[in-house]
């Protein structure tokens, strides 16, 4: 499956491999925040209309 | 129809929300297209081997730790001038993505560089302005967290963005105006028509629709986070006006 790294094969994986857990740690920390302020403000606002 | 008209907050999350699938789904059938693409099917270089495919991974994300800093600049001037909110939070939005990509390009730059420099990391003018850069970014994200005023720190946080863009000018040109230090010239430089570039084919044509594919990652996270943080906005003022 993977192509012929060589020599080089640790420091092509570690490059690929670093920068896919930083983005996906951003993605899902963005993802987490935005689902949680989200349905904060919805309860807050749903508060405030049934007052 | 004016630009402005979108820094409100309204406008912006009714627009931001009907553009946001587009530009995730784009990203996506740009990003894993161009990665697959650059790691599976591009040769090995004569002189690099196969450490030449981290090019698809360090040089978009390079290129976007510099220029989402002069986007944050460019939104804290807007703030600065203007006192559009969304612009202030777009910029407090925009530095963690940032500061991610900074890190990943320095992390890959390091492992790169070990076997085709010998060494992990050099102290020449692009890698020190690099990593000076990740400090503002870092100092940038605290600045914020630290005040609790929203326009005192959007205020700091701006005069901040400002100082630290001058590392983000000399990270991009310092090879250009550097002539000592490790780091090749730019692989990406700003082209005049019917000028080649000096990276072959093979490698330039996915490694383009790599950046292409990391800028529009960064746009659909950009909007993603800014929208939160303008809900957060809100979700203060109401708990504000109950309490």
């Amino acid at each position: 499956m993977l192509p012929d790294l060589g020599k080089y094969t640790l420091p092509v994986l570690a490059a690929y491999a670093s920068m896919f857990v930083l983005i996906g740690g951003l993605i899902l920390v963005s993802l987490r925040n935005a689902k949680k302020s989200k349905a904060t403000l919805a309860r807050l606002e749903a508060n405030r209309k049934s007052k | 129809m004016s630009i402005w008209e979108f820094a409100n907050p309204v406008r912006f999350m009714r627009l931001s929300g009907r553009v946001l699938p587009w530009i995730t789904g784009l990203a996506l059938l740009t990003l894993f297209p161009a990665l697959i693409w650059g790691f599976f099917f591009t040769p090995d270089d004569a002189r690099q081997g196969a450490t030449v495919k981290i090019i698809y991974v360090h040089v978009p994300t390079a290129f976007l730790a510099i220029n989402v800093y002069f986007m944050m600049f460019v939104t804290s001037l807007i703030w600065l001038i203007r006192r559009h909110h969304v612009s202030a939070l777009a910029a407090k939005a925009a530095a963690p993505i940032g500061a991610v990509m900074t890190l990943i390009a320095l992390i890959t730059g390091a492992v790169w560089g070990q076997p085709m420099w010998g060494t992990w990391w050099v102290w020449d003018p692009r890698l020190t302005s690099f990593l000076i850069m990740f400090i503002f970014y870092i100092g940038y994200i605290a600045l914020w967290a630290a005040i609790d005023e929203p326009d005192k720190a959007a205020d700091l946080s701006a005069i901040l963005c400002m100082i630290g863009s001058v590392f983000a000018i000399v990270s991009r040109y310092a090879v250009n105006f550097w002539s000592q230090g490790l780091h090749q010239g730019t692989s990406v430089p700003l082209l005049r028509p019917g000028e080649a570039t000096q990276v072959a084919a093979v490698f330039w044509q996915p490694l383009i629709l790599s950046i292409a594919g990391f800028f529009l990652l960064f746009l659909a996270l950009l909007l993603v986070r800014t929208r939160t943080e303008i809900r957060h906005r809100r979700i203060t003022a109401l708990r504000a006006r109950e309490a």
